[in-house]
């Protein structure tokens, strides 16, 4: 169980091939990786990120327990980037380790949905034409509860 | 005393990042009152409390929550990770 917040790029590659080779008794290993998306014009210049060191870790943390409570994991692995970023740049990727598939996919998804909107990062966009703090959104609200009706 | 955050626009807003502040505030409430009476640019920051979040020693909370023993205040936007 891993959580690192770092401003360096990660080699998704290598951070996938590890964790497997760490959890060669678990059978199904989910990955996702979210990558800065470049606005539908093209414009975006950069990406800021912003986070609240120690809360952070906390969070990432408390989140990656709750997983761990509610599914069969055997590993969990979450790294999140800080820090100027450029369009296409990896930010984050997490990584389940399961004996059975479907508990690394509905873990995966559910720290996705709790790492978007419980866990203290920002987002704003810089382009030519200025800066804009990413607003949140209602869907990534929507996401969070439908773990909270399942017991 | 107690240590007062600010982040993403709410830290641009206020114009720091970080203050330590001396308050006799029984809750988050309070101590944005406090704030919000000091200057101008608290005022713009904490106009709208439904647009923030807050945070007592790193744990999500709401504005109604006690003071009482906390060391760090923390007041931000709604998160955008992932």
């Amino acid at each position: 169980m891993t959580v690192r917040i770092q401003s360096d790029p990660f080699d998704f590659g290598a951070e996938a091939n590890g964790f497997a080779l760490n959890n060669n008794d678990a059978g199904a290993i989910v990955t996702f990786t979210g990558i800065v998306r470049n606005l539908p014009s093209g414009d975006l210049a950069e990406m800021q990120i912003e986070h609240y060191p120690g809360m952070t870790e906390r969070a990432l943390h408390q989140i990656e327990d709750e997983a761990r409570q509610r599914w069969s994991l055997k590993d969990c692995l979450i790294i999140h980037r800080h820090g100027s970023l450029k369009p296409g740049d990896m930010i984050m990727m997490v990584a389940t380790a399961s004996p059975h598939r479907a508990d690394a996919f509905e873990a995966a998804e559910f720290l996705m949905d709790y790492l978007k909107s419980r866990a203290p990062f920002w987002k704003k966009e810089i382009t030519a034409a200025g800066e804009d703090w990413v607003a949140s959104k209602d869907s990534d609200e929507a996401a969070l509860a439908r773990w909270s009706t399942k017991s | 005393m107690i240590d007062v955050l600010y982040f993403a626009w709410v830290r641009e807003r206020i114009g720091l990042p970080k203050e330590r502040i001396d308050t006799q505030a029984a809750t988050v409430a309070e101590l944005v009152e406090e704030l919000k009476a000091r200057e101008d640019r608290y005022a713009a920051a904490f106009a709208d409390l439904s647009a923030l979040r807050v945070a007592v020693d790193q744990d999500l909370t709401d504005f109604d929550a006690p003071l009482a023993q906390a060391r760090e205040v923390a007041f931000f936007p709604p998160m955008t990770g992932g």
